[in-house]
């Protein structure tokens, strides 16, 4: 016999791509992993408590500025998990973590809360957070701890107490590679960049990972490809004009793409399909843009880490970006 | 999973687009089976784009199975025919499968009847372009691809425009759908001869034949035959890709061409058909059978046998889907036509219609009711829009009830094809409210224009 009444009623499509906004968001988590377990291998409980706590503080901001009834929506779909990662994963690993706790508070409150939630944010949550922390606590957050030293020993001014300053300068600060670069012009080998073996934040320094994961986003779709091949191939071209000009002043394009933040960047920030333009033209303009602005950044600016500022400046361009690249409709003229 | 056949030749197709599973092989094996006759026959009398017919019957009249029983009113409209012997039982109104319920006329089968119909081919010979194209008004043919719009309308040609190319459509792109797959496989010859019929009146440089790569065996047997006519007919391989059967996706597959913004195919030279509705002309002048029976698929995961059927017209669909078994208890929803631009049907208490195509039984582990999330802005929608519409930005308008803005974004070229729908991974009814913009839009500029 034929039953119809619980037949429930909508409108087409009936079917549906099997990809979903919560498992795009985890796949990115999963791919962040392995780079996380490099870095807990490099600076050991430091690094587990600045990322437990950042993942904490974003989660934590995420649920207390939602109404009740999205909470579990959007704790769901992932977005401030992965806040919370890349932040530590830009943090040095001796940062202290009231600090870490503030900086997600302010990638959740002001990165995205702020603007709507989950889609409206013109930056990078991530990097808002993490430009707060630069410009609040300019010397903790430059204070870089080699990779060594036992796993349970506890790096820098972790334990620090909020508002005493207990950043101890001279302690512990190996340089990072861009800065031996920046104020002493000494490359540091690529092969150590690749593998991890250098001072920096948690995530800056195993490049070859960050590549893996990379490829496999790119494969699987989740982040578009043009993003980080245009900004590498724009970086690599005109760092390699200025070395080709003065190799004893200026960085190889080898250094620039694999040092500091770069990778991490590209890969995961650069990325992020909220704040990077929506059509083919406009995320060209997007990726080289960036990858000039890393250059003049680096080379000339008073810091030695411009990948941040270059991807939040071009984030501020991207809702002009989107107005202006738009696609010709089929059937329409130029 | 699907595992149809592939072609191995050449293919074309066009740009953007989606890949939704293909499900074909629940049906395609299936040969045309007829549809037995029932007790009664429901014909509602706008059953095409147009005027509704004008009722040539009266209650307890007898008719004969091919008989015409009501007459187009105007030129964008047909005649409708009795799929079978009996007497009318009722001039009135019937539910129809778009939920209305409409002036009809309602058959009551003579059960003593044979059901045969003599054949009664048209002698093309006295016939002059006029002709030709009356006939196939009174015939009562109309596309079979789903719009049911009057043929002998497309056939007309104006003055001032030329048909260079016939294109017949077997793209049949829906996932699902293999009613144009049988046809083609199991009646080439008649495509064959109705593109031949067609020609004479239209005199055509060429034609062409667009079918998905997923049927190599339909391709085989149509060129096999189009090989025999003198008339040059070309079968083209198309990707397959959803929607390539769409007519404007179709013509810039073979022809590389775009057709302008609201401008016809034919403006092109290219005049589309359906193959079913070429073959519906060639029943008609060879054998003298009117449009009174169509190849419905009955298909789905919720349906018992699968099956492609050659129903009479006014079946209801509740004796069709028992023919193929009945549906299963974990049926979610059925659907008129395709998954992708189909609709859901609410009762099978309606009959069989001319643009009636498909049945479809889906169960729940197709029909996903996703959660919605906020719009990521990951741009597939962008690259799934064969218009090469902006579907994020026209979501975020519409969900701001910002219509007007929406123009901008050339949402009046949207043709609701729900390839934006389809891929969002968060969900966002993205096509469901260009319905309704489109719809607020329209009326908009038909009360503008009044009060101009
Ligand atoms: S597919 Fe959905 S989530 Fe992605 S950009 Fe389009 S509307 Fe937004
Ligand atoms: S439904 Fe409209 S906007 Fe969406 S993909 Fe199709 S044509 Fe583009």
């Amino acid at each position: 016999m034929i039953k119809t009444a619980k037949l429930s009623v909508s409108t087409a499509p009936f079917l549906k791509d099997t990809d979903t906004t919560p498992k795009i968001m985890f796949t990115v988590v999963y791919t962040l992993i392995p780079v996380l377990l490099v870095s807990f291998y490099y600076f050991g409980l430091s690094a587990i408590l600045v990322t437990l706590t950042s993942i904490f503080s974003c989660m934590f901001t995420e649920w207390l500025f939602n109404k009740s009834e999205d909470r579990l929506q959007s704790l769901k779909d992932g977005s401030g998990l992965i806040t919370g990662l890349l932040l530590a994963l830009t943090l040095p690993p001796g940062f202290p973590l009231w600090m870490v706790f503030l900086g997600g508070v302010v990638a959740i409150g002001m990165g995205k809360a702020m603007w709507g939630g989950l889609g409206q944010n013109v930056f990078n949550p991530a990097l808002v957070g993490r430009a707060f922390l630069q410009a609040a606590f300019p010397t903790a957050i430059t204070t870089w701890s080699p990779p060594d030293g036992g796993y349970f020993s506890l790096r820098g001014t972790n334990a620090a107490l909020p508002f005493l300053q207990g950043t101890n300068v001279d302690a512990t600060s190996g340089a990072t590679p861009l800065a031996k670069m920046k104020f002493d012009h000494v490359s540091t080998d690529w092969l150590d960049l690749l593998l991890g073996n250098t001072g920096g934040s948690l995530g800056e320094t195993c490049g070859l990972l960050l590549i893996l994961a990379g490829a496999y986003l790119l494969i699987k779709k989740i982040i578009n490809w043009r993003i980080p091949i245009s900004i590498i191939l724009t970086v690599s071209v005109l760092s390699g004009i200025f070395y080709l000009f003065d190799p004893s002043i200026y960085p190889s394009p080898i250094f620039m793409i694999l040092s500091g933040g770069m990778l991490l960047g590209t890969i995961y920030m650069a990325t992020d399909l909220v704040t990077s333009p929506l059509t083919p033209k406009g995320i060209w303009i997007f990726g080289i843009g960036i990858g000039i602005l890393i250059v003049l950044i680096r080379n000339w600016g008073g810091l030695p880490e411009g990948v941040m500022y270059a991807i939040l400046l071009m984030n501020a361009g991207t809702p002009l970006i989107n107005r202006f690249a738009k696609i010709r409709t089929y059937g329409h003229k130029k | 999973m699907s595992t149809s056949a592939k072609y191995s030749g050449k293919t074309y197709t066009f740009n953007h687009g989606v890949h939704p599973e293909e499900f074909k092989e629940l049906s395609s094996h299936c040969e045309i089976q007829r549809m037995p006759f029932v007790e009664e026959y429901i014909l509602p009398l706008g059953q095409h784009i147009g005027a509704p017919s004008d009722c040539l019957v009266s209650k307890g009249q007898k008719v004969r199975r091919g008989e015409k029983i009501a007459d187009p009113i105007g030129f964008v409209s047909v005649a409708l025919h009795s799929p079978v012997d009996g007497t009318i039982s009722e001039v009135g109104i019937f539910p129809t499968p778009n939920g209305q319920v409409l002036p009809g006329i309602k058959i009551k089968i003579d059960p003593y009847s044979t059901q045969r119909m003599d054949e009664a081919p048209i002698d093309l010979e006295d016939l002059d372009r006029k002709g030709f194209i009356s006939t196939v008004q009174n015939a009562g043919i109309v596309g079979l691809g789903g719009a049911a719009f009057p043929a002998h309308v497309k056939f007309a040609i104006p003055e001032d425009k030329t048909c260079k190319y016939i294109m017949l459509n077997g793209c049949e792109c829906e996932p699902f759908l293999t009613a144009d797959h049988r046809t083609m496989l199991e009646y080439p010859e008649e495509i064959i001869d109705g593109i031949q019929i067609l020609n004479r009146y239209l005199k055509a440089d060429k034609a062409y034949i667009g079918i998905e790569a997923n049927k190599p065996d339909a391709i085989e047997a149509l060129k096999k035959i189009a090989t025999t006519s003198t008339f040059p007919i070309e079968v083209i391989a198309l990707q397959v890709k959803y929607p390539q059967g769409a007519e404007k996706m179709m013509i810039t597959a073979i022809l590389g061409e775009e057709v302008p913004t609201g401008k016809l195919p034919l403006d092109l030279g290219v005049l589309v058909g359906n193959v079913g509705t070429i073959k519906a002309i060639s029943d008609y002048f060879r054998k003298g059978i009117p449009l009174m029976e169509r190849i419905v698929t009955i298909t789905g995961t919720a349906i018992k046998n699968p099956a492609n059927v050659l129903v009479p017209i006014g079946t209801p669909m509740k004796d069709v889907i028992e023919l193929c078994g009945g549906i299963t208890d974990d049926a979610a929803r059925i659907l008129l036509g395709g998954p992708m631009m189909g609709a859901v049907q609410k009762s099978l208490d309606v009959p069989v219609v001319k643009g009636t195509s498909g049945l479809l039984a889906l169960t729940s582990n197709e029909v996903r009711d996703l959660d919605e999330y906020s719009c990521i802005r990951c741009g597939k929608c962008v690259d799934a829009c064969p218009i090469f519409l902006n579907p994020s930005m026209m979501g975020l308008l519409a969900k701001k009830g910002l219509w007007d803005e929406m123009l901008e974004y050339n949402i009046m070229d949207c043709f609701e094809c729900a390839s934006c729908s389809f891929v969002c991974p968060s969900g966002i009814p993205l096509v469901q409210s260009f319905r309704v913009a489109k719809g607020f839009l329209r009326e908009k500029a038909v009360r503008e224009k009044a009060s101009a």
